[in-house]
């Protein structure tokens, strides 16, 4: 099967070649086939992303081409070129040794999570070098010596003391740069970056992306970016691959894809993506000028005064100030985002308005009232005014419990009425998701994230809250529900007057949603304002490159 | 690192303390009374209040105490009440035997526990871990005791590979002396065997999935680099960590063994002091215990720090 493609002019420009790819996985339920002839190609130097929503097959894609299908996966049907030659039969399982020599020697790999692709317990430049030793390029002091070389190139300062140091000792981003070094040590002819900055900073996020795209123009290097971000892809790719369910639906240059998608499919995610969506208009709100005006002269819905929070670190004798005098009030019916990278104390800032973290100083008032107020009574009363909704879908309801059973448990803890009407309130507010009333018996496991997530929000509303606090809500969520989740949050504010605090760290989906804007930096509040402001005339230097980091500016 | 064995040694240094006293009042709350196993069954309750007071044991308890404590550091364990030896002398003529077994039956241990382990997980649902599995399930569900009589009666006996009693010390004749510890380390070393091999495999498979793995794997790494040094070496700190947890196990496992196999050891002279009231006796051999329980467990601890750069101790550089 291993042996030189026969038209010569395949192999000319191109690289790697993926024809009629079918990649099956052996369930319990039997063979379940997740790829249906594929077809792809990359051609020497040039950059292709293929994007697609969770499921579609896109990764799945690229692991098969190196050979990394998960445990029981298997190529099924169609074939894999490199450099004009058949590799399938090796990657089928075939030829352990060619397979060897594909990996890392012709085709790098940029792992999706910088946190979990490193080995815990090797030094940082061993980990490096090891791609040169295994490809016998270098060894000993020589290996150890390039490693340190990659690492500078691959934008580590300090090189040569953080080669020794282990992976717990270096930031996300960091390690991301580890990764690259690791996949370019032994210059392969096409580096596969498989969401390679999804769990980035959004100004990281755009250094990596730079960096990534320097190293691979300088040395000529293909590169197969696998992303989610339609908006991402556009920046930085000649051609734009679209997936959905295991096919290929559309492809072409990215300008054009981004421009007049042809594809259902391809027009839907083009609608959806947030980053494009944030540079065009912003869609109408609700009426939140009526809202405000009509309710002129009542208390805001939530009043934040200098709050502080403090932690004590370990082995350091300051403590450090992760919510640093932060004021801001929510007037009712209307939404603020709290903005900031990881660490700039939003999360923080969400807990200690839930009262879920006590404040070192400051207040926080629910309508004229305090958590920290006298009296059981008054304190259950602030509680039940404001609800969470948290990120993670899968982690925030307990999956032993029936939908109505999680929906139902504010009611009972608050003792609201009794078994009949609170199964008749369990169902109103499933109309209110928009969730059919038959979901009511399952279990979160039976339900998909968009779904679970609409849970969370019904489960929000069951107690008629006041400030409904929703943390990272939808940044979980694929764009195409996510745009679903934020429509479902839109039309609730209409509906029921709701007040949202929203905290994300991406500025994309503020512009959907968001009336005012806070962006925090360290424990401050380095910006403050509405959001036509905010985006369109940003006054703090943090904010101005937050948003160009947003990708999607090219088209 | 230095702060952190201090503070380590001080921590140890009260518990032995403290072990030296529930030890000395436990003791003596058993049914029994040393001074009437001393004097015999037949002597007049005169010979038998004599013996008592010449044993101090007529005195408080808190003096009995004291008298000990004071001896203790002067590092008089006291004389044996039935045989008039030094406890001292009794516990350095047999502990080596049991440490010898002991340390025998860690290594039978690991290396047949953590090698099945490694095996099952690499040829996960084939036959081979079918076997470690059965293995494991066998080895831990039948007693010791009755193992080793098996042993005894079919390797010993039976087919004459290795002898059924006795023991030659290490430093007069290691090779004999390896003859002569097997049977007894293997039986002794079974059941702890199947715990790490469980262990491991667990570990293994969780390793072996993770995305570290295949990172290594997309470099090019071979097969079997990424098993022994990547999923191997992150899923040996699971295994330390039982090892330490279960020596307290061996240890009791050990007077059994010792018992079948006739071995002179530290098992022998606990289970003849205990049943001869011989307070001495049993106080110097629990604390000798403890003392071993806590090298272990510190010695657990530094390699965890070898092992898993994360697990800091006491600070160190950051």
């Amino acid at each position: 099967m291993t042996g030189p493609v026969t038209s010569q002019d395949q192999s000319q420009g191109e690289f790697l070649r993926i024809e009629g790819l079918d990649v099956g996985y052996t369930t319990s339920a039997g063979q379940q086939q997740v790829l249906h002839g594929v077809d792809l190609s990359v051609g020497r130097g040039q950059t292709v992303a293929v994007v697609g929503a969770s499921g579609s097959g896109k990764s799945t894609t690229a692991a098969a081409a190196i050979g990394l299908l998960a445990g029981n996966g298997r190529i099924t049907g169609g074939r894999i070129c490199v450099a004009g030659e058949d590799v399938t039969h090796a990657l089928r399982g075939g030829d352990e040794a060619r397979l060897r020599r594909l990996r890392g020697r012709q085709i790098g790999l940029v792992p999706q999570d910088p946190m979990s692709n490193l080995n815990p317990s090797a030094r940082i430049g061993r980990q490096v070098a090891e791609t040169l030793v295994v490809h016998g390029l270098a060894k000993g002091a020589a290996a150890r010596e390039r490693a340190v070389e990659l690492l500078q190139e691959a934008g580590i300062p300090d090189a040569g003391r953080r080669a020794k140091q282990y992976p717990h000792e270096f930031s996300g981003g960091m390690r991301q740069r580890v990764l690259i070094a690791i996949a370019l040590a032994a210059e392969p002819e096409l580096l596969i970056a498989d969401e390679p900055t999804s769990a980035l900073d959004v100004t990281v996020q755009r250094q990596i992306l730079d960096h990534l795209q320097e190293l691979t123009r300088a040395r000529g290097t293909s590169l197969l970016l696998i992303t989610h971000d339609l908006g991402l892809a556009s920046d930085r790719c000649d051609d734009v691959v679209v997936m959905s369910e295991g096919r290929v639906v559309e492809r072409g240059p990215a300008r054009r894809i981004l421009a007049t998608p042809e594809h259902d499919y391809t027009r839907a995610l083009v609608a959806a993506a947030p980053s494009v969506a944030a540079r065009t208009a912003p869609r109408t709100r609700p009426a939140v000028a009526a809202v405000a005006a009509g309710r002129r002269g009542e208390p805001p819905v939530l009043e934040v005064r200098d709050l502080v929070k403090e932690f004590r670190v370990r082995g350091q004798r300051e403590k450090l100030r992760a919510v640093d005098g932060v004021s801001f009030t929510v007037p009712a019916g209307t939404t603020t985002a709290v903005v900031g990278e990881s660490g700039s104390g939003k999360t923080t800032t969400a807990r200690l308005v839930l009262g879920l973290e006590e404040a070192t100083s400051g207040s926080v008032l629910v309508r004229g009232e305090s958590l920290s107020s006298s009296g059981r009574a008054r304190r259950r009363a602030v509680r039940r005014d404001m609800q969470p909704v948290f990120q993670d879908p899968y982690g925030s309801l307990d999956p032993t419990m029936t939908v109505e059973k999680l929906i139902d448990e504010p009611l009972r803890i608050f003792a609201v009425g009794d078994p009949r009407s609170r199964r008749t309130r369990v169902a109103e507010l499933l109309d209110h998701v928009a969730l059919s009333r038959t979901l009511a018996q399952r279990r979160p496991a039976e339900l998909s994230g968009g779904q679970r997530q609409r849970v969370a929000i019904a489960r929000a509303l069951a107690l008629d809250p006041k400030l409904v606090v929703c943390d990272e809500a939808v940044s979980a969520l694929d764009v195409l529900v996510q745009q679903q989740v934020l429509q479902l949050l839109e039309r609730l504010q209409e509906d029921l007057g709701l007040t949202y605090l929203f905290i994300t760290h991406d500025l994309a989906v503020v512009r959907h949603l968001a009336h005012d804007v806070l962006v925090m930096r360290r424990g401050r509040v380095v910006e403050h304002g509405s959001v036509d402001d905010v985006f369109e005339r940003p006054q703090h230097e943090y904010t101005v490159d937050l948003l160009s980091a947003i990708p999607g500016r090219a088209a | 690192m230095s702060r952190f064995l201090l503070t380590r040694l001080w921590q140890s240094a009260v518990t032995l303390v403290l072990a030296s006293m529930v030890v000395f009042a436990g003791v003596r709350a058993l049914p029994g009374d040393p001074a009437l196993a001393v004097a015999g069954e037949e002597a007049t309750p005169e010979t038998v209040a004599a013996v008592r007071a010449q044993l101090g044991l007529d005195q408080p308890l808190w003096v009995q105490y004291g008298r000990y404590a004071s001896n203790l550091l002067q590092g008089d364990l006291g004389t044996s009440v039935r045989t008039g030896t030094p406890v001292s002398e009794l516990i350095t003529g047999t502990l080596p035997v049991t440490a010898w077994l002991s340390l025998y039956a860690i290594l039978v241990a690991i290396v047949v526990g953590v090698g099945t382990g490694v095996v099952a997980a690499v040829r996960r649902g084939r036959w081979p871990e079918l076997v470690a599995n059965g293995f494991s399930l066998l080895a831990l569900s039948v007693p010791s005791f009755w193992l080793g009589l098996l042993a005894i009666l079919y390797l010993a006996v039976g087919l004459g590979w290795f002898p059924a009693s006795g023991y030659v010390a290490p430093s007069e004749d290691p090779l004999r002396a390896v003859y002569h510890l097997t049977l007894p380390a293997v039986i002794l070393g079974t059941g702890l065997a199947a715990v790490i091999m469980r262990q491991t495999r667990a570990s293994m498979l969780q390793n072996l999935s993770s995305d570290y793995v295949r990172t290594a794997r997309a470099k090019g790494a071979s097969r079997s680099a990424v098993v022994l040094r990547f999923a191997l070496r992150n899923s040996l700190v699971v295994v330390v960590t039982l090892v330490g947890l279960q020596l307290g196990g061996l240890i009791s496992g050990a007077v059994v063994t010792e018992r079948i196999f006739g071995l002179p050891g530290f098992g022998k002279l606990t289970l003849d002091s205990v049943f001869s009231r011989d307070y001495p006796v049993i106080e110097g051999v629990v604390l000798v215990v403890t003392l071993a329980y806590i090298v272990i467990n510190l010695a657990v601890d530094v390699v965890y720090s070898v092992l898993d750069p994360r697990i800091r101790v006491g600070g160190g550089a950051r």
